[in-house]
């Protein structure tokens, strides 16, 4: 297993994910961050980290979220690796505030 | 200092855990000339990723490459068998280097307060983790087996490790970095059941929900709760909680409704709002005895366990260290957002970093974030620092000698060999690696002087 960055994450872009994630398997594009489940080591600090509760053990997952286990393993190999804190996107006050956290 | 930018910035980072070495990746990733010397006192490298994290979680282990990416950074040094206190002390540190950061982890493990807490039987959980993981410290500890249960006090993640390792069969544990006194002493177990107890309710666990699925889904082994320890309102979520920890108090609350099949002949019990009054037994542990929170029923209610085993598994606290100031509420050092103060007062050079600053808590990663926090305020300091003449032209040369190598002292390379023959002999058994357990072999395998 590994942990998944769900749709949650669009229009946040909080990257404090990046900040605790202690091999570096986060890659980015620009709506969302994804993990790339060959070098996840399962340690699940993400997903405490995360502010809008979008990164989950993929065992977790439910069903309707089940496609972004396939949808991190392809875009991670597709963008380029996060290592540091970026500034959240101009939207993520706002979506934080409308998930109701 | 630093004439014209040429002569580096040196900083001791005290402590080859996770949070040391991402303390050095900050540094030695900054555009600063910088040289890094981290100091450990075993001869090994990587802390509780090598002598915490449990034998069978060997994922959580593939961290080590990054720690290897790190060492491997130009200006990074390893010195292992130095101690703070014996070979060192940190005001020779701070005379030797411009900073000084200790990331010396949180060693001690607490105990419970309780009478009866010294018999034969009793032990604090890191004893037990140091000893399945092969520490040298606790590498002759004995812990009897011949009882069928065992209680565990607090309810963390460390406290599902130790009920695995218990509970998981010999052939289960057979194939992982398991120490073999461990492994040997665990084939003779009797151990049956354990129970993990906390003080309060299910909402407040610090469990990991993938930490409680693993236990919930042992093959041999059934987990559940005691339905005498809940009421309706168990499992009713605190405002804020989070998804992780909801997932977790879910997860408890299914195991709930299951009940207890006895289909399985070993039982893992989660046990909840009994507080911990006594352990009992005429020459060794017997029981352990708990009392109800008040406002749990009419009635006062003492509840007795009866067991062989008793592990206090509630936190650790870190090492005072001489001319560190200490923080008795929190039990780390002294420390604003890292930087080492005394009183109100900051104590020029000295940082902190890792659960010597923060306290135990977080994942591995947690340590990253944490120690690039520290790592940040160092180089923020380290111009106004680098006024300073340095005792030493050579750090640490003129504290340990030049001819280390022939000594006591283990830099990366040697322990490159200690590494290769550890895992060249557990290949032999079918183990990612077996590790040497005492320092004399740990020294004789960086020397060569073992055969695999």
């Amino acid at each position: 297993m590994a942990y998944v960055v769900t749709d949650l994450c669009t229009g946040c872009r909080y990257t404090e994910c990046v900040t605790v994630c202690p091999v570096t398997c986060f890659h980015m594009d620009e709506r969302m961050t994804y993990i790339d489940p060959e070098n996840c080591i399962d340690c699940g600090g993400c997903a405490t980290a995360c502010p809008v509760g979008a990164i989950q053990a993929s065992f977790l997952l439910p069903a309707d979220k089940a496609p972004w286990i396939e949808i991190n393993r392809l875009r991670s190999a597709e963008t380029p690796v996060i290592a540091e804190r970026l500034p959240p996107l101009p939207t993520a006050e706002a979506r934080r505030t409308e998930l109701g956290l | 200092m630093s004439d014209a930018g040429t002569s580096p910035f040196r900083v001791a980072i005290v402590g080859a855990g996770p949070s040391g070495f991402y303390a050095a990746e900050r540094l030695l990733g900054s555009a600063l000339p910088m040289r890094v010397d981290l100091l450990e006192r075993l001869p090994v490298p990587y802390g509780l990723v090598r002598y915490g994290v449990a034998p069978d979680h060997p994922k959580l282990k593939q961290v080590t490459v990054v720690f290897d990416r790190i060492a491997a950074m130009p200006g990074f040094r390893f010195v292992g068998g130095l101690e703070l206190g014996p070979d060192v002390s940190v005001d020779d540190l701070l005379a030797s280097y411009h900073a000084v950061i200790l990331a010396t982890g949180a060693p001690l493990g607490r105990h419970m307060g309780i009478p009866g807490e010294d018999l034969p039987g009793s032990h604090l959980a890191s004893d037990f983790v140091g000893w399945y993981n092969g520490h040298p410290d606790q590498k002759n500890r004995l812990f009897d087996l011949s009882g069928e249960r065992a209680v565990i006090v607090g309810q963390g993640n460390v406290s599902l490790d130790i009920a695995r390792i218990l509970l998981k069969s010999v052939d289960e544990l057979r194939r992982t970095d398991i120490a073999a006194h461990a492994l040997e002493a665990l084939a003779h177990s009797r151990v049956r059941e354990v129970h993990i107890v906390g003080r309060r309710g299910p909402a407040d666990i610090r469990f990991s929900p993938k930490e409680l699925h693993e236990i919930a889904q042992l093959p041999s082994c059934e987990a559940l709760v005691d339905a005498a320890d809940i009421h309706t309102e168990s499992f009713a979520l605190p405002a804020g909680t989070d998804a992780e920890k909801a997932a977790a108090i879910a997860m408890l609350e299914r195991l709930a409704c299951v009940g207890a099949a006895r289909e399985q002949h070993k039982r893992c019990v989660f046990r909840f709002h009994l507080e911990p009054q006594g352990i009992e037994g005429a020459a060794s542990v017997e029981r352990i005895r708990f009392g109800r929170p008040s406002g749990w029923a009419a009635e006062p209610e003492s509840v007795g366990i009866e067991c062989g085993l008793v592990f206090s598994s509630i936190g650790r606290r870190s090492c005072s260290l001489e001319g560190v100031p200490y923080d008795d509420g929190r039990g780390t050092h002294a420390n604003l957002h890292g930087r080492v103060v005394d009183g109100g007062r900051l104590v020029s050079g000295l940082y902190v970093c890792g659960w010597s600053k923060r306290g135990p808590q977080g994942t591995i990663g947690t340590n990253r974030a944490c120690s690039h926090e520290t790592a940040a305020a160092v180089l923020a300091d380290l111009p106004a620092l680098a006024h300073r003449t340095l005792a030493a032209e050579h750090p640490l040369l003129g504290i340990i000698g030049p001819t280390h190598r022939a000594g006591k002292y283990i830099d990366f390379q040697d322990w490159a060999r200690i590494n290769a023959a550890e895992i060249a002999r557990g290949a032999r058994l079918g183990k990612p690696r077996e590790k040497f357990v005492s320092l004399e072999h740990l020294y004789a395998a960086a020397r060569e002087e073992l055969p695999c």
